[in-house]
């Protein structure tokens, strides 16, 4: 980027940015509305919260729970897609099930993960490990077929198979499709751990949101709320990009 | 005779999970956690009382218009934003800062803003489909290969032209597959939306089967309804990607499928 | 070889000048400098070929010529006329890569053809389908053909519309020997047929002596125009011809490879 379209990357969103807090701070004194917050009565929800001492440890229950199922998420989900992604057999008997259960939304399993782990963490994990898991398991696999068969048979020519084949040859194929598929899962765990916190437990960030709504109509701390889901989970994206283009992963099939 | 064996190999695995939940069942003794065959029979009983039909239709009512609008703002913004440098560096910032925000989470605004109902229910699966549209829109032009766009401007085209005939057919199949990544997202939402924010469709119906005498023989029948229609969804956009006239991506589909099952 | 006998080229005029063209890529540290002040002429009606080491600045030269790219200096002028952009009246021809895999053979070919009433142009397609050798192939997508096929699809794409100015880079640096050799010859035909200025960059040496009129041969980056040959030889050439041999010999030695292995 040349230095003055850098300085409009830089201005012209502040600008912006400037002209929506205006607009929201008219439109809030200009409706005499007693429920929705101004910008300032959000900034001071914000602080009313660190004050309280829940904000950061929502922000850490929240992230915490993220953490965990997505973490399992990957562990389990790369391997099984891998290997359906390898052997036509695998795919062939697994593929439906995976089929008839991701389109499944993960929320709609609340009142199952309640039974199997009761109103705590694991359930949230529970939930967060679902929304993850399909996802990563059907973008590993499609990574997989898409490796180059010429790859595969160098590879087998030069001595390698099973595990050795996977970590020296499938995986770095797979590396850079299988990074933009675990961000992807990733932003879909961060939309489902908020909206899991609104019905299952009591802490993070989701709870935040409807508590402040439901005990005393505090649009405040909603929109508070609502904004560092939004700051969090673009940290979020923002870190798995930089991995993403990390030198030593980037080679990517830049495809087209 | 290997078509027959195909066929029950890919019944395997439903066949083994369905085996192990009622195995799970019986061993258990559990009072809570129905088996297979009952859920079967609550599937039955919701289909009769006709409940089964009316919180289906309420749910694909919900997101069609949802998605219909999330759409039709969506993807035009996208195009704008992949086309032009200077949109993108204004608003990709916002779209980057509210796209992370769960769409349930507008839950408490859409309801003071659009009361109780379908409408805020709608604005919902609106957001949620919005985002994740103008993004893969954003995408798709970004991935449009340079080359045909030199052609058309050696070729003369004026910018109208340029945008009917190279542009959107370049950006169509990337688009289609976005927008049937973003109606699985819509769907995911709805189920959401209804547990929270309104007291019909499937998302309701399950929540309302526990909280109304743990019938969790209603609840998987409402789950399993959840993943045949969103399976259904998916089987329908699939079928448009193959349609004739999206059928040159062929060769370079492999790019776009790579990345599904991850949603943007 | 500058010394030729004078040919009835020598007295048409200068279709394209390039003047003092420079081009320097943005960098990290400090930008690279990829062109260094380029001059050439070509006339009216002439085949010249730009050949060059691999990385030395061909493709980028002929985009900036094309209009597709500004370079840092210099200017191109065509007619007498500053290049501010492409134009129809000159095709630029990608590899096979800019045919446009959502439209038909014929569609493609028809591509540029919009302003005319749909009769007419349905005509010159036809025309250009069978002047290429694709009939039968109309309605076939690209992913259907071979990539010798798709290049004459961008080839037909580019005659159909009839420019003056034809720009090739590395055209047939894709395909198998055998058609290579074919789309020489067609290309030459179509060449000696219709009357185009072409400008068409390769790495192929042997091409560059077998085709133009005369070879430009630039040197590693930065790219500079080391020396300008004449091919004073005419058409069909004979490629043991001992004249031939010694044009080609001296590009060897020119650009400082022995062509013997
Ligand atoms: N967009 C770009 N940004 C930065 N550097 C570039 C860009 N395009 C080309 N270059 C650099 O400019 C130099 C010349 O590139 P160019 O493609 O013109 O070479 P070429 O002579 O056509 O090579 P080849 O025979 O391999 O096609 C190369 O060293 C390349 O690294
Ligand atoms: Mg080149």
């Amino acid at each position: 980027m040349n230095p003055s379209r850098r300085a409009e990357a830089v201005l012209l969103p502040l600008l912006v940015a400037a002209a929506l807090l205006l607009a929201w701070h008219w439109a809030v004194i200009h409706t005499h509305t007693r429920i929705f917050p101004s910008p300032e009565k959000v900034a001071r929800g914000v602080r009313e919260l660190a004050r309280r001492g829940v904000l950061f440890p929502y922000i850490g229950a929240s992230l915490f729970r993220v953490g965990s199922g997505f973490l399992l998420a990957t562990l389990l989900g790369v391997p099984l897609g891998s290997v359906m992604g390898r052997y036509r057999g695998a795919a062939t008997a697994l593929n439906p099930l995976v089929q008839v259960l991701r389109p499944i939304s993960p929320l709609a399993w609340i009142p199952l993960a309640i039974v199997f782990f009761g109103v705590t963490n694991l359930s949230t994990i529970f939930l967060i490990f679902l929304a993850s898991f399909f996802p990563i398991v059907v973008s590993t696999m499609n990574a997989v077929r898409a490796i180059p068969v010429i790859y595969l048979r160098a590879a087998q020519n030069f001595g390698f198979s099973g595990l050795a084949l996977w970590a020296r040859v499938i995986l770095p194929a797979i590396l850079p499709q299988l990074l933009t598929g675990l961000r992807l899962a990733l932003g879909v765990a961060w939309l489902v751990v908020v909206a899991a916190e609104m019905i299952a437990v009591d802490s993070g960030l989701g709870y935040l949101i409807l508590d402040a709504r439901n005990a005393g109509k505090r649009y405040d701390l909603v929109v508070a709320g609502m904004l560092l889901i939004g700051v969090i989970g673009l940290a979020l994206d923002v870190a798995m990009r930089r991995v993403e283009r990390l030198r030593w992963l980037r080679w990517g099939f830049s495809g087209r | 005779m290997r078509d027959l064996r195909r066929w029950l190999l890919s019944l395997s695995g439903l066949a083994a999970f369905v085996a192990v939940w009622a195995l799970a069942v019986a061993l258990s003794s559990t009072h809570v956690v129905p088996s297979p065959w009952r859920v079967a029979r609550g599937l039955a009983e919701l289909a009769v009382t006709g409940a089964l039909f009316k919180h289906t239709i309420a749910s694909l009512f919900r997101v069609t218009w949802g998605y219909l609008l999330g759409v039709l703002l969506g993807v035009p913004a996208g195009l704008l934003l992949g086309w032009s440098g200077r949109a993108a560096r204004t608003f990709d910032p916002f779209i980057q800062l509210f796209r992370p925000i769960s769409p349930l989470a507008w839950i408490p605004i859409a309801i003071l803003w659009f009361g109780v109902g379908d409408p805020p229910a709608v604005f919902i699966i609106f957001l949620g489909s919005f985002f994740p549209i103008t993004v893969a829109s954003m995408n798709a032009v970004a991935n449009v290969n340079a080359t045909h766009i030199n052609v058309a401007r050696n070729f003369g085209l004026s910018s109208y032209q340029l945008v009917r005939r190279v542009l959107l057919p370049a950006v169509t199949p990337d688009l289609v597959v976005g927008m049937r990544l973003t109606l699985g997202i819509a769907w995911l939402v709805v189920v959401a939306a209804e547990m929270i924010a309104v007291n019909s469709g499937l998302g309701f119906l399950i929540i309302d089967s526990r909280n109304a005498g743990n019938r969790y023989d209603l609840v998987i029948a409402g789950m399993v309804m959840v993943g045949l229609v969103g399976l259904g969804l998916d089987v329908v956009m699939r079928r448009v990607e193959r349609f004739d006239g999206l059928r040159w991506s062929y060769g370079a589909a492999n790019t776009a499928d790579a990345a599904e099952g991850a949603r943007p | 070889m500058s010394a030729g006998a004078p040919k009835p080229l020598g007295r048409a005029k200068v279709k394209l000048a390039v003047h003092g063209v420079s081009m320097a890529y943005p960098a990290h540290d400090k930008p690279i400098q990829v062109l260094d002040k380029i001059d050439l002429d070509v006339r009216e009606g002439e085949f010249v070929c730009i050949v060059g080491p691999s990385g030395c600045g061909k493709s980028t030269l002929l985009n900036i010529i094309g209009g597709f790219v500004q370079g840092t200096a210099g200017e191109v002028r065509i007619d007498g006329e500053a290049v501010t952009g492409p134009d129809r009246r000159r095709i630029f021809v990608f590899q096979e890569r800019g045919v446009l895999p959502w439209l038909t053979v014929a569609e493609n070919i028809g591509f540029g053809l919009y302003d005319l009433p749909p009769a007419e142009r349905r005509a010159r397609v036809a025309n250009y389908v069978n002047l290429v050798g694709l009939r039968g192939f109309e309605d076939a997508y690209p992913q259907e053909l071979s990539g010798g096929m798709k290049q004459r699809v961008e080839v037909a794409r580019a005659l159909a519309v009839d420019p003056d100015v034809l720009y090739l880079d590395e055209p047939f640096g894709a395909l198998d020997s055998i058609t290579r050799l074919t789309m020489r010859s067609e290309l030459l035909r179509i060449w000696a047929a219709e009357k185009k200025t072409i400008l068409f960059v390769t790495h192929d040496i042997e091409e560059s002596v077998q085709l133009a009129d005369r070879v430009a041969v630039m040197s590693a980056r930065p790219g500079r125009i080391q020396k300008i040959v004449d091919v004073d030889l005419p058409h069909p050439r004979d490629l043991s011809d001992p004249r031939y041999l010694a044009i080609r010999d001296s590009i060897f030695e020119e650009i400082g490879i022995a062509h013997r292995v």
